[in-house]
C-alpha cells in the first residue's frame, strides 16, 4: 500500500512543483516505486519540470472521465525505472476533477506504487483541496517570507480539518515543513527569517532546508529534477529530505550558496 | 558587521525580526478565528431570524461566542433586546449586515 503525500503551500511560486519532481525522483533513485501527479488542472507544469512534456497523450482527467485507462495516461520516466508521471489536463474544465474520480485513481495507484506524490495547485480552491484530501502526509513548502509563512499556516489548518483523515477522525495528516530558497547570507544580515523563527511560528517537524540556488532554474530549463544533479547544494538538500521522508534520522545541514568551479560547470553543461 | 553595526541593531530591529513579530501577532489572531466551528455564522443568522419574528433587533445585538476547551466547549449567546424607552427600530426585514460574515 502506497503512502499518499501532498506537496502543498497555499502560496504560489514557492517551489511545489520543483519539490514534487525532486522528491519523486529522489524516492525512485532509492528504489521506491513512485508516481507524481499534477493536480493543477488547466495549468499543467509538472510534465515540463519532469522533462516528459512531449510524451503526454492522455491525462488525469481523461482517466477520471473514463476516456483512458490509468496505464495509458501514466508516463514512465526514461531515467528512473521506478518513476512515473500522471500529467493533468491543460484544457478541460476544473470541475472535471471530482472527489470520487480522484479517489478511484488514487486507490488504483496505491496498489502499484510505494509513494504517490500529489502536486497541489496554489490557493485553497477545489484542486488544492482534492490534492490534500486523501493524503497520509503533507510536505508544506514554505519560503522564508511573511506571505508564504502565513499561507502555510492556513494550509496547516486545512490539513487538520478538511481532509479525509480529519473527517473520519483518523490519525491526522502528518505535516512536514520544507523550507525553500533559504539564503544563509541574508539570514546572517538579518534580512531573512531564520529557520528557527519559522519553526517556532509553524511548529511542525522540519523535513529539509533547500538553499537558494541557480541550479533549480537550470534544472527546470532542461527538465531534470534537481535532485539528479548531485553536485548542486539544492540537489543534495533534496536528497537529504528524501531520506527523512523515508524515515531515516539524518543530521540537518544548512547548505550555503554554491560556488561552482569551472570543472563542475562544464560537467553540468554536458549532463 | 562592525562595532557600528552592533549599535545600530540594538536600536533598530532587523527586518527579519519585524517579520517574525508581525507573523506571530497576526497568526495568533487568525488561528483563533479558524478554531470557530463552521456553523456559527449560520446559527447567528437563524437565531436572529427567529427573534425578529417577535422583536425587532439589529444583527449586532445578537452575539454568539464560542470558547473551546479540552473537555468541553461553551457556546454563549447574548441577545440584547430593546428596552421600553428605546426608539423604534427599523423594519425587521432588513438584510443581514456584515456582522454575519465574520
Amino acid at each position: 500500500m502506497a503512502k499518499i503525500i501532498v506537496i502543498t503551500s497555499g502560496k504560489g511560486g514557492v517551489g511545489k512543483t520543483t519539490t514534487t519532481a525532486a522528491l519523486g525522483a529522489g524516492l525512485a533513485l532509492r528504489g521506491k516505486r513512485t508516481v507524481v501527479i499534477d493536480f493543477d488542472v488547466g495549468l499543467r507544469n509538472l510534465d515540463m519540470i519532469m522533462g516528459c512534456e512531449r510524451r503526454v497523450v492522455f491525462d488525469f482527467i481523461n482517466v477520471i472521465q473514463g476516456d483512458a485507462k490509468l496505464g495509458q495516461a501514466l508516463i514512465k520516466d526514461r531515467r528512473l525505472e521506478n518513476l512515473s508521471v500522471l500529467p493533468t489536463s491543460q484544457t478541460r474544465d476544473k470541475d472535471a476533477l471530482t472527489r470520487e474520480g480522484v479517489e478511484k485513481v488514487l486507490e488504483e495507484l496505491r496498489n502499484d506504487f510505494d509513494y504517490v506524490i500529489c502536486d497541489s495547485p496554489a490557493g485553497i480552491e477545489r484542486g488544492a483541496h482534492l490534492a490534500m484530501y486523501f493524503a497520509d502526509e503533507a510536505v508544506v513548502v514554505t519560503n522564508p517570507e511573511v506571505s508564504s509563512v502565513r499561507d502555510s499556516d492556513r494550509v496547516l489548518g486545512l490539513l487538520s480539518s478538511k481532509t479525509r483523515r480529519a473527517e473520519l477522525g483518523e490519525d491526522p495528516v502528518k505535516p512536514h515543513l520544507l523550507l525553500t530558497r533559504y539564503d544563509l547570507g541574508r539570514v546572517a544580515r538579518g534580512d531573512m527569517m531564520k529557520v528557527e523563527d519559522i519553526l517556532e511560528i509553524l511548529s511542525i517537524p522540519l523535513l529539509g532546508i533547500i538553499p537558494e540556488s541557480p541550479t533549480v532554474l537550470s534544472a527546470s530549463n532542461v527538465g531534470t529534477p534537481v535532485v539528479l544533479n548531485e553536485s548542486s547544494n539544492a540537489g543534495a538538500a533534496y536528497a537529504d529530505a528524501v531520506s527523512r521522508l523515508m524515515g531515516e534520522q539524518i543530521e540537518m545541514r544548512v547548505l550555503g550558496p554554491e560556488r561552482r568551479g569551472l570543472l563542475q560547470r562544464l560537467r553540468w553543461r554536458t549532463a | 558587521m562592525t562595532l557600528f553595526g552592533l549599535f545600530r541593531r540594538s536600536s533598530n530591529p532587523s527586518s527579519a525580526q519585524t517579520a517574525k513579530d508581525r507573523l506571530q501577532i497576526l497568526l495568533a489572531y487568525e488561528r483563533q478565528d479558524r478554531s470557530r466551528p463552521d456553523y456559527l455564522p449560520l446559527l447567528h443568522k437563524e437565531i436572529l431570524e427567529v427573534i425578529r419574528k417577535y422583536v425587532p433587533v439589529a444583527s449586532e445585538k445578537v452575539r454568539v461566542k464560542h470558547q473551546r476547551g479540552d473537555q468541553i466547549s461553551t457556546l454563549e449567546i447574548e441577545i440584547e433586546l430593546p428596552g421600553p424607552r428605546a426608539p423604534v427600530a427599523a423594519p425587521a426585514a432588513a438584510t443581514p449586515k456584515s456582522a454575519f460574515a465574520r
